[in-house]
């Protein structure tokens, strides 16, 4: 971690009286700054910001309570907090391989301060009820709000609509609806959900997975190496094919689809072009297919293997293009926990999935900011305002002015980390990233003012 | 111990002309012992072993006008020593007739040492079938047995230390015929 | 010992998994020991006491009378202890891991796993994790490196050294470890491969690995058969008649027109190259990839191949198992 010296001092207890946070000369890159401090300097605006009662102020440090924490946040870069669109949850029903609990300790650790939960949990969130259990034990929690994903479909079976309506009205309020893991493959029934949901505002969140043209055994992205090494392949067309159906549908129905882990140059070229049509889509990628290629497959590492799977170089620039340009909105983490005994089944046989909540933050920073493809602002944007604004959370990806609730994140740019798997508060290893090492990690984190996270450490939940 | 000039070549302890007498005169033996060549089968431990059987098969039909059934037996699958060293690939084995049944076998090998290879050719020997009788024939026997085996026909013995290292050059293996002594007391 | 027999050593590689793992030279080693393992083959007594006190696992997670009988019989023959063990084709969550089951008999204090899986990899991961060799005896459609070895041995038997001659390998590619390791081997070996199929029964991205590995494609087999190259060696695969639900290719008859060897093709082939030899991995489907004339023929190798497969086995075995620990560099 980084040699820099960070004061929090014993103030930092994070006792329940104290309520007000002071950060201290952090760079603030979003884009509206209005804090009453701020300096210009010739890269960045330099500013304290003081936090009272979860909310960023007007005050002047050394206006702050006095019993405020304070954060030398020196050469520390202040963003508004994560979003994550895409996270797996395993609690209820696999509480082995990741409990509510133990994602938001990983959420927070990862600078993300709301994590939507995918809806394939056992029982699956397809119910009012199911949702409302799974915001108050986010809520129990509290190191993250945790924002529960409703199923598309009953059981996430693809056929009868769960109850999508009552989830929305539930205290949940739920509106984005996946059934992710499965593609909501049957045109009809995509089509009622997005006109069922157009009603309140509601998204439907695709995994765009042709089953018949990339079925449940494809593992590897099919092309050469899938050849090669006789794994079943994923085709590319099998993800644009759907999101070509889906954005024709929700042009058709007049309602919102978001495009889950687009991870195809193809996939890219039809939101780019629905995009330019007016059409209400949106999209997201995965960190691990902005870095990551299939030559990681070769050694037949489970850890590796994801859906979609990973996808050559070519690809990964679409993807990276994409993000840059605005085609795509969002990196989701895709955060898919699994317990070391499901992994360690031969290749095909082994559970989809990696984790992705605790290295995000260093992953795009290195792709995107440290490749020169866009600045912090521009991160702040796809990994916080505009998942914010996709999830229709209204408290996050806000502006870091006065009045704005504070749910922030202090990033360090120059941490010089080394991601070990064996010190994640995920409870699983399926790290893909063990071993690798980065410039720019999570700082701290800051809910409503409450720090949850420093250092690498959650705060107690 | 002498020092030799040139420790790789070592010292000659058997000249071409010495090789050609000695396995003249184990030839002779052979047949003597055999009274004649009836049910004779010689057969040489690969690589060496083999051109020696080849050649004292030359001088016995020499000798008695009849050729003796030669072939090699390969003994690598049957050493005691295989974990200690990389896999090396065998040689071929042929028995002529295909058995060895009611045959008197010679084993023709170049150097005796520890009697190790000798103990690993018995047993490959016996899973061809049951000799009449089995005799061993040598060109060098080096002392330092490890095993309770002696050679019956032997072309000379050679007291050695273990550090010294005996070499055998053969026509047909090599580019002339030696029998070298190299190496000895640090 | 005597200490004047000097031998080369090879370097054989800890597990074998594929032939990659393998050059021209190990693989040169390994068939020549298989012609010197064929005579104990031959012998009334089939037994060599060289790896007495081994115990080498035939973990079979798919069932393959052939190739497991085949190991079998080579530990045996070898003095082995041989032991079947039939892995459940576990693909849940819920059953035992991959890893639990390997880990189990490893820990039995083996010493070779002979590992046969319906999924590609998969010895090639139980390799990472036990301490016992491994040996991949076909896994999922990615290698069956052993049956390689035994194709090359059985064809070089018959038509000499494969420097130079032209081998065509028709049939299922999609599906087929056996082709998988095949172009590998043949090519290492210095043999020109062909390689003909319709398109949907070629792998993904097969022509930049040919152009890669230095292989011909082709989709229309007679003008292979008939082409100025000539054949030296014929090797078809089996071809699933389950593949035709998956609108691989439309109906049997039309596969055996196109890329059968049917009667006819078989006699024009035999008149206009009287040494080719035909191979078959097996088990066949008579009518369908080859014709009972075909599989029949005085240039059928096809119960060579099964004789040369202990051979063969042995000859990994031995040379896996037999020599000093990390003597594989």
């Amino acid at each position: 971690m980084s040699d820099r010296k960070l004061t929090i001092g014993e103030k930092l207890s994070q006792g329940p009286g104290v309520r007000s946070l002071v950060i201290t000369g952090a760079r603030i890159v979003a884009s509206a700054v209005s804090v009453a401090t701020a300096t210009e300097t010739a890269d960045a605006r330099v500013a304290d910001v003081v936090i009272v009662d979860g909310v960023v102020t007007d005050l002047t440090a050394s206006e702050a309570p006095s019993d405020a924490q304070v954060i030398d946040a020196d050469g520390l870069i202040l963003l508004p907090g994560f979003v994550d669109l895409h996270t797996h949850l395993r609690e209820p029903g696999r509480e082995d391989a990741e409990t509510i609990c133990s994602g938001s300790r990983a959420a927070a650790v990862g600078g993300y301060t709301a994590i939507l939960a995918m809806a394939n949990t056992t029982p699956v969130t397809d119910t009012a009820e199911a949702a409302e259990r799974i915001l108050d034990l986010g809520r129990a929690c509290g190191l993250v709000d945790v924002q529960p994903i409703g199923a598309v479909t009953h059981d996430l079976a693809g056929g009868q609509l769960a109850e999508l309506g009552l989830m929305h009205r539930s205290r949940a309020r739920v509106n984005v609806f996946s059934d992710d893991g499965r593609c909501v493959a049957d045109a009809r029934v995509m089509r009622r959900a997005l006109e069922y949901i157009r009603s309140f505002g509601g998204v439907v969140s695709q995994h765009s997975q042709d089953p018949a043209l990339a079925g449940p055994n494809a593992c590897c992205h099919e092309g050469e190496l899938s050849g090669r090494l006789g794994l079943p392949g994923w085709p590319a067309v099998a993800e644009s094919v759907i999101i070509a159906r889906d954005v024709q549908l929700a042009r058709h129905t007049g309602s919102r689809v978001h495009v889950a882990h687009v991870s195809t140059a193809e996939g890219v070229d039809v939101i780019r072009w629905a995009k330019a049509q007016g059409i209400a889509v949106t999209a997201e990628v995965t960190p691990h297919h902005l870095a990551l290629t299939t030559e990681r497959l070769a050694a037949y590492d489970p850890v590796f293997k994801v859906n979609p799977p990973l996808r050559p170089i070519e690809d990964v620039q679409a993807v990276r293009s994409a993000l840059a340009d605005g085609t795509i909105d969002a990196v989701a983490t895709d955060h898919a926990p699994h317990a070391r005994h499901d992994k360690e089944h031969a290749f095909e046989d082994a559970a989809f999935g990696m984790l992705g909540l605790e290295t995000a933050l260093s992953v795009v920073a290195s792709v995107m900011v440290e490749g020169g493809l866009f600045g912090w602002s521009d991160l702040a944007r796809v990994m916080s305002s505009a998942p914010a604004g996709i999830a229709g959370l209204a408290d996050h990806g806000r502006p870091i002015v006065p009045g704005e609730p504070a749910n922030l994140v202090l990033v360090d740019p120059a941490a010089a980390i080394t991601v070990d798997r064996s010190s994640s508060q995920s409870l699983s290893r399926n790290n893909p990233w063990h071993g690798e090492q980065f410039r720019a990690a999570v700082h701290t984190t800051i809910l409503r003012g409450r720090v949850t996270a420093a250092e690498g450490a959650p705060a107690a939940c | 111990m002498p020092r030799e000039d040139s420790p790789g070549e070592g010292r000659v302890v058997l000249s071409d002309a010495d090789i050609a007498r000695v396995l003249k005169r184990i030839a002779h033996e052979i047949l003597e012992a055999n009274k004649g060549a009836s049910d004779l089968v010689l057969l040489g431990i690969p690589s060496r072993g083999v051109l020696l059987a080849q050649r004292l098969a030359a001088i016995i039909a020499e000798v008695e006008g009849t050729a003796v059934p030669t072939g090699a037996l390969d003994i690598t699958m049957y050493r005691d020593d295989l974990r200690k060293q990389p896999t090396r690939t065998p040689m071929p084995t042929s028995i002529p007739g295909g058995t060895v049944d009611a045959r008197v076998v010679v084993l023709v090998d170049d150097v005796l040492y520890s009697g190790r290879t000798v103990r690993a050719a018995l047993d490959a020997l016996g899973d061809y079938g049951r000799p009449r009788a089995v005799r061993l024939a040598v060109l060098v026997d080096r002392g330092h047995r490890e095993l309770p085996i002696r050679a019956d026909h032997v072309g000379k013995n050679l007291p050695t230390s273990h550090s010294e290292k005996v070499r055998v050059r053969l026509l047909g293996h090599d580019d002339h015929e030696s029998v070298t002594i190299a190496g000895g007391e640090p | 010992m005597s200490d004047s027999t000097a031998s080369a050593t090879a370097t054989m590689p800890r597990h074998l998994l594929s032939i990659a793992d393998l050059d021209a030279d190990l693989i040169r080693t390994l068939l020549d020991t298989a012609t010197q393992m064929q005579d104990v083959q031959r012998r009334e007594v089939k037994k060599i006491p060289t790896l007495r006190g081994r115990t080498v696992i035939n973990l079979f997670f798919e069932d393959s009378t052939r190739t497991r009988s085949s190991f079998e019989i080579a530990g045996k023959w070898m003095s082995a202890d041989t032991i079947n063990i039939t892995g459940k084709g576990s693909s849940t969550s819920k059953g035992e891991s991959l890893r639990d089951t390997v880990m189990t008999i490893d820990a039995m204090g083996v010493d070779a796993l002979v590992m046969r899986h319906s999924a590609s990899g998969a010895a090639h991961q139980v390799a990472g994790w036990v301490d016992a060799h491994v040996i991949n005896a076909g896994d999922g459609t990615h290698e069956h490196p052993t049956q390689a070895l035994l194709d090359a041995y059985t064809m070089e038997q018959r038509i000499g050294g494969l420097a130079g001659k032209h081998v065509v390998i028709v049939g299922d590619l999609t599906h087929s470890r056996v082709f998988r390791s095949n172009v590998l081997s043949l090519r290492m070996l210095g043999a020109d491969v062909t390689v003909v199929a319709p398109v949907t029964l070629m792998p993904s991205g097969i022509r930049a690995w040919s152009e890669a590995d230095g292989f011909a494609l082709s989709n229309d087999l007679d003008l292979i058969l008939t082409g100025d190259r000539g054949v030296d060696a014929l090797m078809m695969l089996r071809v699933q008649k389950e593949r035709m639900s998956g609108g691989y290719f439309p109906t049997a008859r039309e596969y055996t027109v196109g890329y059968g060897l049917t009667r006819p093709r078989l006699q024009r082939l035999v008149a206009d190259h009287p040494k080719v030899v035909i191979c078959h991995p097996g088990p066949m489907n008579r009518g369908l990839e080859i014709s009972a004339d075909a599989a029949d023929a005085a240039q059928s190798l096809i119960l060579d191949q099964v004789a040369a497969g202990v051979a063969v086995r042995m000859s990994v075995l031995y040379h896996l198992l037999a020599g000093a620990e990390g003597g594989a560099a």
